[in-house]
């Protein structure tokens, strides 16, 4: 087999893959966070604590339910989704008159609070959650091999984000939000009820982080501090790709997981500071985000 | 519609409307009848409450109270998304075109909400400057056009009463013309409008009556066929 760079081709389409896998769940979860943000001015940091709890619903749902893979993917986004307009309806709608940074204070100290709450109950190791039957096994593709399950996730995690990207940018309802997120009293002088817009988007915006939640349990463990290991690197994904933009955090997640992975193999030691890195130099030559619109 | 002979049914009527912004007090006892099939301009200085009135209509104001009634229907205490459901359509004066929508998406954008309103080719008929230029940019359009666009979301609606604040600011001549055209063929087909106006000379042209506002409260009331009796009145009242 041939060499590049000295390193082999095994170890670079690995690394590849696993950089796809880490980018498939920042552009999800960066997504998530870019229609909140769009819509409602608020930096979600429940987003991590949300995507935990989506993996733990599926946990939870297959061990003390006995439902399985297929059925956590539907119901714990679903799950995730309605906890998430709970939150928004009784405390986040209340701080949209004041400074975003309340919102981010809000979202903190519920995320504190989840996570404090999953790891009193189920500590810190992590539970396992097995790879459905269907999606067991792997493919080898002559250069690597790849293991059906991550396939899958690259594939899910495609669909969604570019699924949510058409229905924003090319419908009639994504219309509405695009005008809501520019000038929400016009939109509701047209009679546009807009408090359930923001509503409905929050709770899709965290059902996305759910969906990411169940998708991960099989690769991850599930464990309560899953998402604090991973927000940090999406919202530093969020913002080089320009808070906001729907495109920019799909494509950037996905390009930034790449280059982690890439990183790795050839120099492992900036492995987990190349994503802030490239934030850095982005804000210094584009501040509003590769994708960004300057306001 | 109602021929001119016969007495017109009131349309809108605003009795004592106070508006605040905050703490300050903006409106302070507005009157207004609108009939329909009217227009009915609102004139006044700068921050005489023109605006403040329409914005008071549609529920976008802080705080207000007294009475606006359309059609007979209280206004004041409506959720605010449905008063545009009753058949009242707004044209902002910063025109509001949505620069993350095209030109359709913000044509299209209103929901409707009565029957009757235009079609998509009667408003380019209306408007010929916007055929054509469905997938540009709202905001890449020019002023002029983004007044148009402005004015037909609205039409397609079915809105009965239409509120256009400032049509013409900061437009050339030609195009307030065309705006003007367009307004009066709107009169014809029997919409309502309550038009702001900075622009006296424009809106004696499709004016039936004028509303004075100083101060947030109505002054005077000049029919636009006594206007010339009443010339000297109105330059005391406008400053101009």
């Amino acid at each position: 087999m041939f060499d590049l760079l000295g390193v082999p081709p095994q170890v670079l389409f690995g690394q590849l893959l696993l950089g796809l896998i880490n980018g498939s769940f920042y552009a999800l979860l960066s997504l998530g966070l870019a229609v909140i943000f769009g819509m409602l001015n608020v930096i979600n940091f429940a987003h991590g604590a949300l995507y935990m709890i989506g993996a733990f619903v599926a946990w939870l749902l297959l061990t003390k339910l006995g439902l399985g893979y297929w059925w956590a993917l539907g119901l714990s986004p679903l799950i995730v989704g309605l906890l998430g307009v709970v939150l928004e309806k009784t405390m986040l709608s209340r701080l949209y008159k004041l400074d975003h940074l309340y919102g981010l204070l809000l979202t903190f100290g519920l995320a504190l609070i989840m996570e404090g709450a999953f790891r009193h109950f189920y500590g810190v190791s992590g539970q396992p959650y097995p790879i459905p039957d269907a999606l067991k096994g792997g493919q080898n593709l002559g250069f690597m091999f790849l293991p059906n399950y991550r396939g899958w996730v690259v594939v899910a995690s495609l669909i969604v984000c570019f699924g949510t990207w058409f229905a924003i940018e090319r419908t009639r309802l994504g219309a509405y939000l695009r005008a809501a997120t520019e000038n929400p009293v016009l939109v509701q002088a047209f009679g546009i009820n807009v408090p359930v817009m923001i509503t409905a988007t929050y709770g899709f915006g965290v059902a996305l982080a759910g969906l990411a939640g169940v998708l991960a349990a099989p690769i991850y463990q599930v464990s309560p501090l899953m998402g604090t290991n991973l927000i940090i690197v999406v919202f530093a994904v969020v913002v080089i790709g320009g808070m906001g933009s729907i495109l920019g955090a799909i494509v950037t997640g996905l390009g930034l997981g790449l280059l982690e992975g890439l990183t790795k193999v050839f120099y492992p030691e900036a492995s987990n500071i190349v994503v802030f890195v490239v934030m850095a130099i982005v804000l210094l030559i584009k501040p509003a985000g590769l994708f960004g619109r300057e306001r | 519609m109602p021929d001119g002979a016969t007495v017109k049914t009131t349309m809108l009527e605003i009795r004592d409307l106070q508006a605040f912004y905050g703490e300050s007090h903006v409106l302070h006892g507005v009157n207004i009848d609108v009939r329909q099939g009217e227009v009915v301009t609102l004139l006044g200085r700068n921050g005489a409450g023109k605006t403040t009135t329409m914005r008071s209509i549609m529920g976008i104001v802080g705080k207000r109270n007294g009475s606006i009634r359309f059609q007979g229907k209280e206004l004041i205490g409506m959720a605010q998304h449905k008063i545009p459901r009753l058949g009242i359509g707004y044209v902002p004066e910063e025109r509001g075109i949505f620069s993350s929508l095209s030109v359709d998406e913000n044509l299209m954008l209103p929901p409707v909400v009565k029957s009757g309103g235009m079609t998509v080719p009667q408003i380019y008929e209306l408007f010929p400057n916007l055929q054509g230029r469905g997938t540009t940019q709202g905001t890449r359009l020019s002023g002029g056009e983004q007044q148009m666009l402005a004015i037909a979301r609205i039409l397609r609606t079915g809105a009965d009463l239409i509120l256009l604040d400032e049509p013409t600011e900061g437009l050339a001549p030609v195009i307030i013309e065309q705006i003007g055209v367009a307004v009066r063929k709107l009169k014809q087909r029997g919409f309502t409008i309550v038009l702001v106006e900075q622009n006296f000379r424009f809106a004696a042209t499709i004016a039936d009556r004028h509303y004075v506002m100083e101060e947030g409260h109505v002054v005077d009331m000049i029919p636009n066929d006594q206007l010339a009796q009443n010339m000297d009145k109105l330059h005391t009242y406008l400053g101009v």
